[in-house]
């Protein structure tokens, strides 16, 4: 296992950069009514996910919202089992039971996936809880949007974390609006990051477009949460480029506010540091983001000639045994 | 045997199954420092310690989170309600996240949790805190739900539900606490599967089929059937509400061809009309009479000591449908 701060950012800008093609396929595929239900994309917000695992383990635990692609991408879910998930075929990391809202994968700690508003706030809480009671020293990094923080279950979770001091990070993706809410119609405090003083709870904002910046703040407080169990808040300054979900054209923000964040791109702005520090010549860049679109491509492809669940499958995960109730 | 109450009996089941497996962990209001508001977890962190015995602070939809989340990472958590009632606060976690994991992650998270407290009305408790909840959560695939009437049953399933792999719910009776019954000896391990009902009481005429605090009712205007009106009553105990003991109930009505069901929960769609409509499916032809239902009326629960009796099942209104179905 590669100390976080040793691992590649060649490697993590290419993951920033197949997770924004992974999304333009799936938004082409959505257009293409190959992909049903809600589809939440996750561009413009890539330097959040991909920084917060550059500073942990494999072995942590990750959960998040409904806007989870990225997640399980930057987990290490091949992006077949999520265009496949997408497609809701047999073959993808949710077996096409979950669909896009409910990513799992088991394999790389990545716990969903959910998609009630905060209402995987208090799950984070129990697997911090595990942690903990099993003295291991994982960190659970749980993941929601600006609109989580008005639930009950965000203010329950918090104060648990809080009272039975539990190695989780709460990390606020704050994108400025909540669907078409903006955070000044929805929430009281100008400041996100003040919800958790209300709990006693260490708070961090952090420019979430600056992936070395979401990286080595995370980093340093996982290494004093490893050393002495407690929780963490993050605020963590994003902005999405899309709709809420593919049927959202966001009418309720301006082209001059799309425009400001779009000029300072995640993926442009690691580039250009790497490329300034010579650590990334512009064909190995144009060699990635091809390989990147390719990966995506494929996806497509297997998703389509996957099958679906089978029919006579359909009552054996509602329970371990299947038995009838 | 000996007897024992049914609070000892779920008592020496959490501390068995704590002994048992270290997975296993107990959480919940006033379940540590206070021993359990009714006492269920009476001596529990003495013996356990303040890691496995865990007090929360009033949120049960966080706690009730708490807990799934630690299941889902290989904990097996005892989430006690303090009553079911309360269990509405935490909603979506019992009916949203608990019992879809499964599925919606394609088989990758199974959640065995153990939901437990106190259901259905008490006395004079008012409408807050009377709710009977199984019909609720009965209508959710994915969950699983006991009712124990008496010690022995307590005790036998809840450790089953602590061992289950999905969630359980194990809906205990507040009224029946107190109440004592024989149980196995505590060195003989005593599991009882859910998905099994018991005839509680052996007849010919009739099956009253009951489940929680229903069955000492049942039991009781049974005698009084029997004994004024040489009617003999079946009394069939489902324990377990889902999985359902269909096999149970087809074979005592095929014996006694009436069948009344007195729930404690209320009529609108309640655990009656399921039962009875699984029954008229599978016998039509083997029914003497209509079957009957005895539950709550259908208002919430009035404080006024008069009106609860009136509004809750009883003996006399068990009787009276006895009597209809068998046209004595």
């Amino acid at each position: 296992m590669q100390p976080p701060e040793q691992r590649d950012e060649v490697e993590m800008l290419s993951l920033m950069l197949l997770i924004r093609r992974f999304e333009e396929r799936a938004s082409q595929q959505y257009q293409a009514q190959k992909i049903g239900g809600f589809c939440h994309l996750y561009i413009g917000q890539e330097a959040v996910v991909v920084g917060a695992v550059a500073a942990t383990r494999p072995d942590d635990y990750l959960i998040t919202a409904y806007r989870d692609h990225a997640h399980a991408l930057a987990r290490g879910t091949s992006a077949d089992a999520c265009m496949a998930e997408l497609f809701g075929k047999a073959t993808g990391c949710s077996r096409g039971l979950g669909g896009s809202m409910h990513y799992f994968d088991r394999e790389h700690h990545m716990y969903g996936g959910h998609a009630i508003v905060a209402a995987h706030v208090p799950l984070a809480t129990g697997m911090a809880f595990a942690s903990k009671y099993r003295n291991e020293d994982r960190v659970t990094l749980c993941f929601f949007g600006d609109g989580a923080i008005n639930q009950g279950s965000f203010h329950e979770a918090l104060n648990l974390a809080a009272l039975y001091k539990l190695p989780v990070i709460f990390i606020c993706e704050n994108n400025l609006f909540a669907m078409g809410t903006s955070v000044e119609r929805s929430t009281s405090l100008k400041e996100i990051v003040d919800r958790a003083e209300g709990y006693d709870i260490p708070g961090f904002v952090v420019d979430g477009m600056n992936f070395r910046e979401v990286r080595d703040k995370l980093a340093e407080v996982i290494a004093s949460i490893r050393q002495d169990s407690h929780p963490a808040f993050f605020e963590i300054r994003t902005y999405r480029y899309r709709g809420h979900s593919m049927s959202d054209p966001a009418s309720y923000r301006t082209k001059e506010q799309l425009e400001k964040y779009r000029m300072d791109d995640p993926i442009t702005r690691l580039r250009a540091q790497l490329t300034r520090e010579e650590k990334l010549t512009n064909e190995q860049f144009d060699q990635m983001d091809q390989a990147a679109k390719a990966t995506a491509l494929a996806s497509v492809k297997f998703a389509e000639e996957s099958e679906e669940p089978p029919l006579e499958k359909l009552y054996d995960y509602t329970y371990v045994n299947g038995e009838p109730a | 045997m000996r007897e024992i109450t049914y609070r000892q009996a779920l008592n020496e089941a959490l501390a068995e199954e704590l002994e048992r497996d270290a997975n296993v962990f107990l959480m919940g209001e006033e379940v540590a420092q206070y021993n359990g508001a009714y006492k269920v977890s009476q001596g529990l962190l003495d013996r356990f310690g303040p890691t496995r015995i865990v007090d929360t602070p009033i949120s049960e939809n966080g706690f009730a989170g708490l807990g799934i989340g630690a299941a889902m990472v290989g904990l097996r958590p005892i989430i006690e309600f303090m009553t079911f009632s309360f269990s509405l606060v935490a909603f979506d976690q019992v009916v949203n996240n608990a019992p879809n994991m499964l599925t919606m992650s394609g088989g990758q998270f199974n959640i065995p949790i153990t939901f437990r407290g106190p259901n259905g009305p008490a006395h004079q408790l008012g409408a807050t805190h009377s709710h009977a909840t199984e019909c609720l959560y009965a209508n959710v695939p994915g969950l699983k739900i006991c009712t124990p009437a008496t010690p022995r049953d307590a005790k036998g399933l809840l450790k089953t539900a602590i061992r289950d792999n999905d969630p359980v719910l194990v809906l205990e009776v507040e009224l029946l606490y107190s109440s004592k019954g024989m149980v196995e000896d505590e060195d003989v391990e005593l599991l009882i599967p859910l998905g099994e009902a018991e005839v509680k009481r052996e007849g010919s005429d009739v099956t009253i089929i009951c489940y929680a605090q229903t069955v000492p009712l049942a039991l009781a205007a049974a005698e009084t059937l029997e004994n004024e009106e040489e009617i003999s009553a079946e009394v069939l105990d489902l324990r377990s509400i889902k999985p359902l003991d269909m096999e149970a109930i087809l074979n005592s009505v095929s014996k006694t061809h009436r069948v009344v069901i007195v729930e404690q929960d209320r009529p609108f769609c309640g655990v009656g009309a399921e039962v009875t409509y699984r029954i008229q499916k599978e016998m039509f032809d083997g029914l003497d009479a209509p079957i009957l239902r005895v539950a709550q009326e259908d208002v919430p629960m009035p404080y006024n000591e008069r009106l609860e009796i009136a509004v809750l099942p009883s003996a006399e209104k068990l009787i009276a449908a006895v009597k209809k179905v068998c046209y004595a």
